[in-house]
């Protein structure tokens, strides 16, 4: 199939990672080629319209955080991202939306290529009634991205050191997923998306179900994974937004208020919308 | 002062007083149905259990070479034989219809007992042997105890001379009771001593099998089409609505349908289980669509958008993660549907299953009766004696349903326990 839209994911690689992007820092002024770029973005959900008009560009290896009141919009723009919004048959996206310069909501683009190369996960963890060792071979099974038993323990035990699981579950891979406590079964869901080598991860308040030990390691691992991933992330939580991401995209009413560097945002926003959410004034 | 006891006020007494009614009304009505099926139970039990045993007579026959040749066995008429056999334990008996009665007393059945066991042990011919032969079913009941003597000659089945003669035998040692293989192993009879259950129960066996092997795939596919696939409009509602319809349609619709359709149209030979299981799976596919969709929508979506957000087509979603969870909700449907098969009857009338069939059926395509059918032609049959077969054969039709019901619980748990 060649109207996918990026490459076939290569297998990742245990030892060696992908040369990472220049460092945060760096690259905040250079800003020159946006690897999720949205144009106009407009959704709908029936009569009613939920996204206005979103120009956004996300960069490659970074994490990007939407923040925003309930009800802004920034889980609609995610969804978007993937097409999960396609599940909802009254759903309809307007404008372009990009991912490495391929639309996404070309005709030719078939929406299961794009989800096994942009991951998602979920607010609250999900993982399949399934063993943990299933859980997490289940996207390389479909996807046929191992030829042997041997190579797939390979690509479950390096996907589940990636997602720092490793170590608590090694010798009971074979009990189910949901016998993990919470934050254990969120590390697996993004484990279970790791695996198949996606280029971007979306994270859908991954947190929010999460007590603050948990919560602490997952944005630990989330910071990890940035070097290898571009990662979008929903959090109702400005503190986490200020801890994890590099960028910041504030959003109110369906509407993209203000999008700059997480510092800048937090400490000096430019609109006064911004300035009343972060300091809780509406929201 | 605080009170935190009934006291308090706040309308308490009253609905606290409410709140006990309420529970002892349940109570009350569990207590009563509980006590009809009690009831239903024992009065079936009781009636029926008496199946087990049956009534034998001793007869003394005189198998020598002049009755019956031993190269052609069934060349000799063990008719007469039998009937020699009686007289001559009964020389008194000198009245034609006397005789009559005489060789009333034990079954129409008995000739063809004798000629079996000569043919399985040809050591018995050549001299006088005693041999057990089934007796009727008017001296089974005596036997066994079930005739009321005080009753007037005229209001009995059986008469002063009958009872005289067996009282003889009993006092003889020449009547006993012994365990009725028969009604297990043999199909149905005129003759309700002779009458077995196996005939229907290998029937109903085989059109419950026809009727599992076309409604639950049909049905499960069909849910699962609706449920996770459709679009929803116009005319998955209507669809929907229909559905839920037919799942009221009287099951006398279905056998119609079949009739005009299965055996009319499509010319499908009459009486067979594979008609029968065709008519009683339209009726359980309703049934089994409702159910399987309800198991469907009780699965957390979020499996299903997991899996559809790694990458699966919906088609892997649905298959690799729903099923498997739906799978126990969807069996509990297709067993209540197939509960309600084997207890049909009416569309089984429509189509013919409702013959006399004394061959066990071995496939599909022999024409057969089923259970519930043959309790129906058993309660409406003349002898007396079959009243004990009506509440045996209801006891079987109840175990099978019980076993199924069991079968169906072992799965599902088996399903249920990996993860």
């Amino acid at each position: 199939m060649d109207q996918t839209v990026v490459n076939a994911p290569k297998a990742p690689d245990a030892t060696a990672n992908k040369p990472a992007a220049p460092g945060p820092q760096e690259e905040a002024q250079t800003m020159e080629k946006p690897f999720i770029q949205a144009r106009d973005a407009k959704v709908f959900y029936g009569e009613k319209q939920a996204l206005f008009d979103i120009n956004l560009d996300i960069e490659a290896n970074r994490v990007t955080a939407l923040i925003g009141p309930s009800g802004c919009g920034k889980s609609t723009f995610l969804r978007a991202i993937n097409r999960m919004n396609d599940l909802i048959p009254i759903c309809r996206f307007d404008g372009s939306l990009s991912i490495a310069g391929q639309e996404v909501y070309d005709p030719a683009v078939d929406v299961v290529a794009l989800r096994a190369q942009v991951g998602m996960v979920f607010q609250k963890p999900n993982p399949f009634p399934k063993s943990i060792f299933e859980n997490v071979a289940y996207g390389l099974k479909i996807h046929g991205l191992s030829s042997s038993k041997s190579e797939m323990a390979d690509r479950v035990e390096w996907s589940l050191k990636s997602a720092g699981l490793w170590d608590e579950v090694a010798d009971r891979l074979d009990q189910p997923g949901n016998s993990l406590s919470g934050g254990q079964q969120q590390r697996l869901c993004i484990a279970r998306t790791v695996a198949v080598a996606p280029k971007v991860i979306l994270m859908d308040e991954p947190c929010s179900a999460l007590d603050p030990i948990a919560t602490a390691k997952v944005e630990d691992l989330i910071d990890s994974l940035r070097k290898d991933y571009t990662i979008v992330i929903v959090t109702h939580s400005m503190q986490q937004a200020a801890r994890i991401s590099q960028r910041t995209a504030f959003f109110h009413l369906g509407k993209l208020i203000e999008v700059g560097d997480t510092k800048d945002v937090f400490t000096n926003p430019r609109e006064e919308q911004t300035q009343n959410y972060i300091t809780g004034r509406i929201g | 002062m605080i009170n935190f006891t009934q006291q308090a006020g706040f309308g308490l007494r009253r609905r606290q007083r409410a709140e006990t009614r309420f529970q002892w009304a349940g109570r009350g009505a569990i207590i009563i149905s509980l006590a009809f099926l009690v009831t239903l139970f024992a009065s079936i039990i009781s009636n029926g259990l008496g199946v087990v045993w049956q009534s034998q007579i001793a007869v003394t026959v005189d198998l020598g070479p002049d009755e019956v040749d031993p190269e052609d066995i069934g060349g000799a008429s063990f008719n007469s034989i039998v009937k020699k056999g009686l007289r001559d334990a009964f020389p008194e008996v000198e009245k034609r219809s006397d005789k009559k009665l005489l060789y009333g007393l034990v079954s129409s059945e008995a000739a063809f007992e004798i000629e079996r066991q000569v043919s399985n042990d040809p050591t018995l011919l050549g001299e006088e042997q005693t041999l057990w032969v089934t007796a009727s079913d008017d001296a089974d009941l005596y036997i066994s105890g079930q005739v009321d003597t005080d009753l007037p000659e005229k209001q009995r089945r059986i008469s002063d001379a009958e009872i005289a003669m067996l009282d003889t035998m009993i006092e003889q040692g020449k009547a006993r009771e012994s365990f009725n293989r028969g009604f297990f192993v043999n199909g149905d009879s005129r003759e309700p001593e002779i009458a077995g259950i196996l005939s229907s129960l290998a029937g109903s066996a085989l059109t419950l099998l026809v009727c599992f092997l076309l409604s639950f795939p049909l049905g499960i596919g069909a849910a699962i089409y609706l449920e996770e696939f459709a679009p929803k409009n116009r005319m998955s509602d209507l669809i929907e609505v229909n559905i839920n319809n037919l799942a009221a349609v009287p099951s006398i619709v279905f056998g119609l349908l079949g009739l005009s359709i299965f055996l009319g149209y499509m010319g499908l030979p009459r009486s067979t289980p594979l008609v029968g299981g065709m008519v009683l799976a339209l009726m359980t596919l309703p049934t089994i669509i409702i159910a399987s969709r309800a198991a469907l929508r009780s699965v957390p979506p979020s499996f299903k958008e997991a899996a559809l957000a790694l990458g699966a087509t919906p088609v892997q979603a649905v298959f690799h993660h729903v099923l498997p969870v739906a799978m126990p909700g969807m069996l509990t449907g297709a067993i209540v549907g197939m509960a309600q098969a084997l207890g049909e009857t009416a569309p089984l009338l429509m189509i013919g299953m409702v013959a006399f069939i004394v061959d066990v059926p071995t496939s599909v395509l022999e024409p057969a009766t089923a259970l519930p059918v043959q309790i129906f032609l058993w309660a409406d049959a003349p002898e007396r004696a079959f009243t004990e077969k009506t509440a045996a054969a209801i006891i079987i039709l109840l175990t099978f349903l019980i076993i199924m019901n069991l079968i169906a619980i072992l799965l599902r748990r088996k399903l249920e326990t990996r993860f």
